[in-house]
């Protein structure tokens, strides 16, 4: 069922750590409390925008507008050199060929949400069905959601053979393992789902699916961090990262990045290990740079709204 | 079909962070600084001065008198004729307007003392910033609310001031404690003679200001500064009718020994060595982060530190790994920059005691872990240091170090724990964390100590009562408990 896990041992979910509300809630503001200047500050914008998975997941997508959102991720703001790419772009499956064909060999990753996504509500062939189309059109990743209904309904079991079933339809492609935690309300939830995405084989945890509110909240993905780095000193193996929904600002994205570097640590600064799933928190990014460059803000008219 | 590119950049978010150091622009330190008797700024009869110098650079800020006996007495008697004259026949409401004031422009200067109480105290500007000067307001707010209520703090009860109060306090929280002193006697209508700490007496001397602008009567409040000597002659003064003392055991003990015999009342806030106790069914990643917040926060000069970690030996790897990771990742240096976890060690002297104590722990055969973190070259520094496999009948379990120095040991059972956390000379506080509400209500009434904090640690307010059993001393400051330590009863 697991084939890159079949070494590892499946804990009983049901004893996965307790969190303290109030701590975790105190650590994460803790994290808002550095201040951050001058070079730190310019490289982690500049990493920032590298680790976005710009975003468009709307029934009124278009071949148009996916076309444009992927020169957008490969040009973020020319008048400014030197920029990265973003990560990815993450679209619906029917989406898929348009974006790898638009995106070409710009190395930028195209990521597809998939499992009857964002309810999760289908049956589980027509989940897999789902996933084989979007890989089979050329998807580098697979953005699955959990079944919120059976997880609330205690059936881990359930929740981890779907997972599990989703990786192998995955191939090469990399799995992320939507929680939707504004469905699961308490941080004993997300952290239980955490362990069960990760030991059933996700590459990636992910917060939300940006259709919920809320969304990513710093004490949510620093659970979730904390269950990567028990999962890591259990297995030896590193899992990635991406909240997503309610981070526009760049000034969040910097607190989030101080969060995980002082959590896991350097290795997984980087666009394979974390991610923003953001769609427009790219533009305020540049306005910030901009605004180190030139010394002055310059107005939204100067950036695109792709 | 050409080889996709990799779009993953090689920058790094760097691990130490850019410089971000506070500006001293705010901070208005003079070069000397004379007594605050009956409010004004009066030259020393023993005319010396001391130097008081910033523990981060090992510069001095300025010097101070040193007051003697003479200066003591000329304090005592200002004190007396404002209690006499003035503070003791005012309507309570209008002394409490008096504090709403003072406590306002603490907060309006709120900056200031912060940048202050860093330079001179060498605690991260963090937390002088975010914890000690809201905190100071806070006191003066909450006690000012309390004067003219007193009746219906303390039911069918004459309400009568004691008089004039002797105040001595330490260097760890030095306008905090001030603070702590200060509020309560005000709100009952009593006079103050303070004495700060002689290594930091910058941000009580800024307070004197205060008072001065506040306009409050003369007399009503008199800050002299010195060191040891000072004090005593202030707990030997006969006409001063309470003594209120937060420091050392060993100076506690000489206070109670100096008092006997006379009527004067005191109460004593002394050492501590707090046990932090881990059930395995902890939020483990809480409970650490509440270990190191109990033990570094002000470079572990907190009387109520928790010093002495109980971890429950079924989590004990798990709970030291994480430790050994978030001591990595605290930053150790300059206080006056932002992202500073632990600042500097208060003064030399505490310095070589904490060394004192670390070649204990070597000798005794401890096993002692420090973090890996680079040192500023100059000024008072010290690695925060973990030591395992520690006995209960080692030195470094037993003893107040007062510094950013933790010993952890492991235990089975509640039973087991409950008596090796009280099997010590101090009762100040203690910590609990665990999942099960029955467990906290169990050891809450087994544990010795005046505090015990649930699944967190070091919380202050105001309205909370604060003090100790055993050694760490006896009455209690804060809340109504406090105000009742400042009236005849």
């Amino acid at each position: 069922m697991i084939a890159k896990n079949t070494n590892i041992s499946i804990p009983d979910f049901t004893l996965s750590p307790r969190i303290d509300q109030v701590g975790v809630e105190e650590r994460a503001s803790r994290f808002t409390k550095r201040s951050i200047k001058a070079e730190t500050k310019k490289n982690g914008l500049l990493l920032t925008l590298n680790m976005i998975d710009l975003t468009t997941l709307e029934g009124k997508d278009t071949k148009g507008k996916v076309q444009q959102l992927c020169y957008k991720a490969q040009h973020l703001h020319d008048a400014y050199p030197g920029l990265p790419t973003v990560a990815a772009v993450c679209v619906y499956p029917s989406m898929v060929k348009i974006a790898k064909d638009a995106l070409g060999t710009s190395g930028v990753k195209v990521a597809a949400v998939a499992t009857a996504f964002p309810s999760g509500q289908a049956p589980r062939d027509v989940k897999i069905r789902d996933t084989k189309f979007a890989v089979a059109e050329g998807a580098d990743e697979i953005d699955m959601v959990i079944s919120r209904g059976k997880f609330l309904e205690g059936e881990y079991n359930f929740v981890f053979d779907e997972i599990a079933a989703i990786k192998e339809t995955c191939g090469n492609a990399r799995l992320k393992v939507i929680l939707e935690t504004g469905e699961l309300v308490t941080y004993d939830k997300v952290r239980r789902a955490s362990d069960i995405a990760m030991y059933a084989g996700a590459d990636f945890i992910k917060t939300s699916t940006g259709k919920i509110s809320p969304a990513a909240t710093m004490p949510v993905t620093l659970v979730m961090l904390e269950a990567i780095r028990d999962f890591y000193y259990k297995t030896g193996k590193m899992i990635a990262m991406k909240p997503a929904g309610g981070i526009s600002k760049s000034k969040l994205a910097l607190h989030y990045l101080v969060m995980l570097q002082e959590t896991l640590g350097t290795a997984w600064m980087n666009n394979e290990w974390f991610r923003f799933g953001a769609s427009s928190l790219a533009n305020d990014v540049l306005m910030l740079l901009e605004k180190e460059r030139t010394g002055v803000y310059q107005s939204a008219n100067y950036f695109s709204i792709d | 079909m050409a080889k996709a590119k990799n779009n993953t950049i090689k920058l790094s978010f760097d691990t130490q962070y850019a410089p971000a150091p506070e500006s001293k622009s705010s901070a208005k330190i003079e070069a000397k600084y004379d007594l605050f008797i009956n409010g004004k700024f009066e030259k020393p009869s023993s005319k010396k001065y001391f130097d008081t110098i910033n523990p981060a650079t090992e510069e001095k800020l300025s010097e101070v008198a040193d007051a003697n006996a003479a200066d003591v007495d000329k304090a005592v008697k200002a004190a007396r004729v404002a209690y006499d004259k003035t503070w003791s026949k005012m309507p309570a409401k209008e002394r409490a307007k008096y504090m709403y004031r003072i406590a306002r422009m603490i907060q309006e200067r709120a900056r200031e003392f912060a940048v202050i109480e860093t330079l001179d105290g060498g605690k991260p500007i963090r937390e002088s910033r975010d914890i000690d000067v809201p905190l100071v307001a806070n006191h003066f707010f909450y006690y000012a609310g309390w004067a003219d209520k007193l009746e219906y703090a303390f039911p069918n009860k004459k309400i009568a001031p004691l008089g004039v109060a002797g105040q001595i306090i330490p260097w760890n929280f030095p306008l905090l404690m001030a603070a702590w002193k200060i509020a309560p006697a005000l709100a009952t209508g009593n006079t103050v003679v303070l004495k700060p700490a002689e290594t930091t007496p910058l941000t009580a001397l800024k307070l004197a200001e205060i008072i001065q602008e506040s306009d409050l009567p003369p007399g009503v409040v008199n800050i002299i500064t010195g060191a040891g000597a000072t004090g005593a002659a202030i707990v030997n003064h006969p006409d001063i009718n309470k003594i209120a003392f937060t420091g050392s055991t060993n100076v506690g003990k000489m206070i109670q020994k100096a008092v006997a015999g006379t009527d004067k009342k005191v109460t004593l806030e002394l050492g501590g060595k707090a046990a932090n106790i881990i059930f395995d069914d902890a939020p483990i990643d809480q409970a650490v982060e509440g270990i190191i917040n109990g033990i570094f926060f002000n470079q572990g000069h907190v009387c109520c530190a928790g010093s002495r970690l109980f971890v429950q030996e079924s989590v004990y790897d798990t709970v030291l790994r994480k430790l050994k990771d978030r001591l990595e990742s605290l930053i150790v240096g300059d206080p006056m920059d932002k992202n500073t976890d632990v600042g500097a060690i208060n003064s030399k002297q505490q310095m070589e005691n904490i060394h004192k104590y670390l070649k204990i722990g070597e000798k005794e055969g401890l096993d002692m872990y420090q973090s890996n973190c680079v040192l500023p070259k100059k000024g008072y520094f010290i690695r925060p240091t973990l030591f395992t496999n520690v006995a209960q009948s080692s030195r470094l379990a037993q003893e107040e170090i007062f510094g950013p120095v933790l010993t952890i040991q492991t235990f089975r059972t509640d039973d087991e724990v409950i008596e090796k956390a009280n099997n010590t000379a101090f009762g100040l506080s203690a910590g609990v964390w665990t999942d099960k509400g029955s467990k906290i209500f169990n050891l809450a009434t087994k544990l010795r100590a005046g505090v015990i904090w649930a699944n967190t640690y070091n919380k202050f307010d105001p309205t909370s009562p604060f003090g100790g059993y055993k050694e760490s001393g006896y009455g209690r400051e804060g809340g109504l408990h406090g105000l009742g330590a400042y009236l005849i009863n």
